[in-house]
């Protein structure tokens, strides 16, 4: 029971922690940005990198990862992106050819193959059960990030100015600040915190040039049923959905543990059309 | 010129060239050339089902290959399990046709924007793939088919004259097929373009709460279109398997199912001619790029398909076609804009 209740919690955070990004770019700039699962990629490749040319660990991981990804962010929005504001279609598919793009780049660079980190921190027991220490970290990290987020855009200034800028750009401008920086600021954040997820993954998951298209599905799920409340509604959908995986994964098999979560989602926009947040009060973050 | 044919009549002259074009071929092309087609003739047919209720109907599908793919495995189970084609591909038909009609019920019925349309036909494919790639066990058969997870069902039975499994299509035969057929899709196509049904579609397109308001159901047309193509891609699907022999679950993988999209942009959104040209153009490149390793074919599409979004959205078609009437006009601006597609 205490390992299923874990494996749930781990499986829930893991969602959380690879959509935040793409929830962060599309919440605030209503921007679906198919290359996500392409930064995700990227932040692990950055750590694995990183370490196997002797960084330490944990400086690859919460520094090196999101830096470099963060200004890929910057490129990705200054070259293509900022073109096409408004019209939510077209940026769907440049970033997704930006994603093909990104994929065949890293293949010839570094070879169609699986490259391994190993997972840090040991492993402990409860209650005679051994579990590996790092699955916390994943927790934690999720949970802290969330807070983070939360704290940033409802308590500082800058918080502030993004979440102005989304609401009515050229009001923002005749105060004086150039809303152009903040969009690109902005996605610079979402596709950091990509990054961020892809590296703290990259020891569970191993390095490949297409491991993002294992990320996507799960994060445009929970980042569509989520809906308006970029934390609160990310956050339900990822509690939601991840239960249903692994709930099926441990009662049926693993290859039901995806599809029960297709037919869930179908199910549940069936019901919420405008996604979980819809059970918040409005301006729910 | 062809612009000066009434309807009925620019589609007889394209009968009589294609029969001409497709019965001769075979006589002039070697065989590689010839397997080439045929593969480019089923690709076509999924580039088509694309075009139709992307580039008409409004309707951004990502699972056109997922349906491509349904089609392709429910022909191979079928024929495996009957030893005759002639009910494998109605099923490879009709799978396809009753799994889009479920899928698409919540989809639209739900009211879904057109991004979260997107998103939910990707995440399908995507979980197809992953679904169909665990069936490696054993105990997933349908019948005597075994699916076999990554590695597909091999040794699928060709097409055979109805009730005469004995006498099968071979290599000139399957291309006289392929080709009969994407020119059967294409007309069937046009023309129900050109009926009610087709008209209801593009107001949609163009105004999807005016249509509504003017007392149409958009949620059952948009449900209909999306059914409607992916019976076509389903066929396609029945198509490519019988050039393989074989199917397995890279029809769903990203890469895969990212193809008609690119080739129907790049081709032409709002036409039907652009995207059999855009499969052709890239289809063609892809099988020569995949022989020599030196650059990537995802990078490329990639390069070219975010050019096109970013400076030539119309595609070629729509482009040339604009440039030869403002040269004709002087300016004078195409009523057929294929733009507001995309929404």
């Amino acid at each position: 029971m205490v390992i299923a209740g874990i494996q749930i919690l781990n499986t829930v955070a893991g969602l959380a922690l690879i959509s935040l990004g793409l929830a962060i770019i599309f919440g605030m700039m209503r921007v679906m940005n198919f290359a996500h699962g392409e930064l995700l990629m990227l932040g692990a490749y950055s750590v694995q990198l990183a370490h196997s040319n002797g960084l330490n660990i944990w400086i690859s991981m919460f520094v090196v990862a999101p830096l470099f990804v963060g200004l890929v962010g910057i490129v990705m929005e200054r070259l293509v992106v900022r073109h096409l504001y408004g019209r939510m279609m077209d940026t769907l598919l440049a970033t997704w050819g930006i994603s093909l793009f990104i994929t065949g780049l890293i293949t010839m660079t570094f070879g169609n193959m699986t490259r391994g980190i190993s997972t840090p921190l040991g492993s402990f027991e409860i209650g005679g059960i051994r579990e590996s220490a790092y699955k916390f970290l994943i927790i934690g990290v999720t949970v802290a990030l969330f807070a983070a987020i939360y704290f940033i855009l409802r308590r500082t200034r800058i918080g502030m100015i993004a979440r102005a800028t989304m609401d009515n750009p050229s009001q923002v401008a005749a105060l004086g600040v150039n809303p152009g920086y903040v969009y690109t600021a902005t996605f610079a954040v979402g596709a950091a915190l990509s990054g961020l997820a892809g590296a703290v993954l990259a020891p569970l998951t191993g390095v490949l040039p297409t491991m993002g298209a294992a990320y996507i599905g799960k994060a445009f799920i929970t980042v569509i049923c989520g809906g308006e409340a970029i934390l609160a509604g990310t956050a339900t959908a990822a509690f939601l959905f991840g239960t249903i995986n692994q709930v099926t994964t441990i009662a049926l098999n693993p290859e039901f543990g995806e599809v029960a979560l297709l037919i869930g989602a179908l199910l549940m926009l069936r019901l919420l059309p405008e996604g979980l947040s819809s059970l918040f009060k409005r301006k729910a973050l | 010129m062809s612009r000066s044919l009434s309807f009925p009549g620019q589609m007889l002259a394209l009968v009589a060239v294609s029969t001409v074009l497709l019965l001769a071929l075979p006589l002039v092309l070697e065989i590689d050339r010839i397997l080439q087609l045929t593969l480019v003739f089923a690709f076509s047919i999924l580039a088509l089902s694309l075009a139709f209720v992307w580039g008409y109907a409004g309707i951004f599908s990502f699972g056109q290959a997922a349906f491509f793919g349904i089609g392709g495995y429910a022909y191979a189970a079928t024929a495996i399990n009957l030893g005759d084609s002639t009910p494998a591909i109605v099923a490879g038909v009709l799978v396809p046709t009753l799994f889009a009609a479920l899928f698409g019920y919540f989809v639209f019925y739900a009211r879904l924007s057109k991004i979260f349309v997107a998103v939910i036909t990707l995440v399908m494919t995507l979980i197809l793939y992953k679904f169909m790639g665990q069936t490696a066990k054993p105990d997933y058969m349908i019948g005597n088919a075994r699916l076999g997870g990554y590695n597909g069902i091999p040794a699928v039975p060709p097409i055979n004259v109805p009730g005469q499994p004995h006498l099968f299509a071979g290599p000139d035969e399957m291309f006289y097929i392929a080709g009969f057929s994407l020119l059967a899709v294409y007309l069937l196509l046009r023309w129900s373009l050109r009926t009610r049904f087709g008209k209801i579609l593009v107001g949609m397109r163009e105004n999807e709460k005016r249509m509504e308001l003017l007392g149409f159901d958009t949620r059952l047309y948009k449900l209909l279109a999306f059914v409607v193509a992916a019976a076509v891609a389903g066929f396609g699907g029945v198509v490519f398997t019988n050039w393989n022999a074989f199917i397995d679950p890279h029809v769903f993988q990203l890469a895969f199912s990212a193809q008609p999209i690119i080739w129907v942009m790049i081709g032409g959104l709002g036409t039907l001619a652009g995207p059999i040209l855009g499969t052709f153009i890239l289809s063609t490149l892809s099988l020569e790029l995949g022989v020599q390793k030196a650059l990537d074919i995802n990078l490329l599409l990639g390069a070219i398909f975010t050019f096109f979004v970013l400076l030539v959205p119309q595609g070629i078609i729509p482009t040339i076609r604009n440039y030869l009437e403002g040269r004709r006009t002087a300016g004078g601006d195409s009523s057929e804009g294929a733009t507001g597609a995309r929404g």
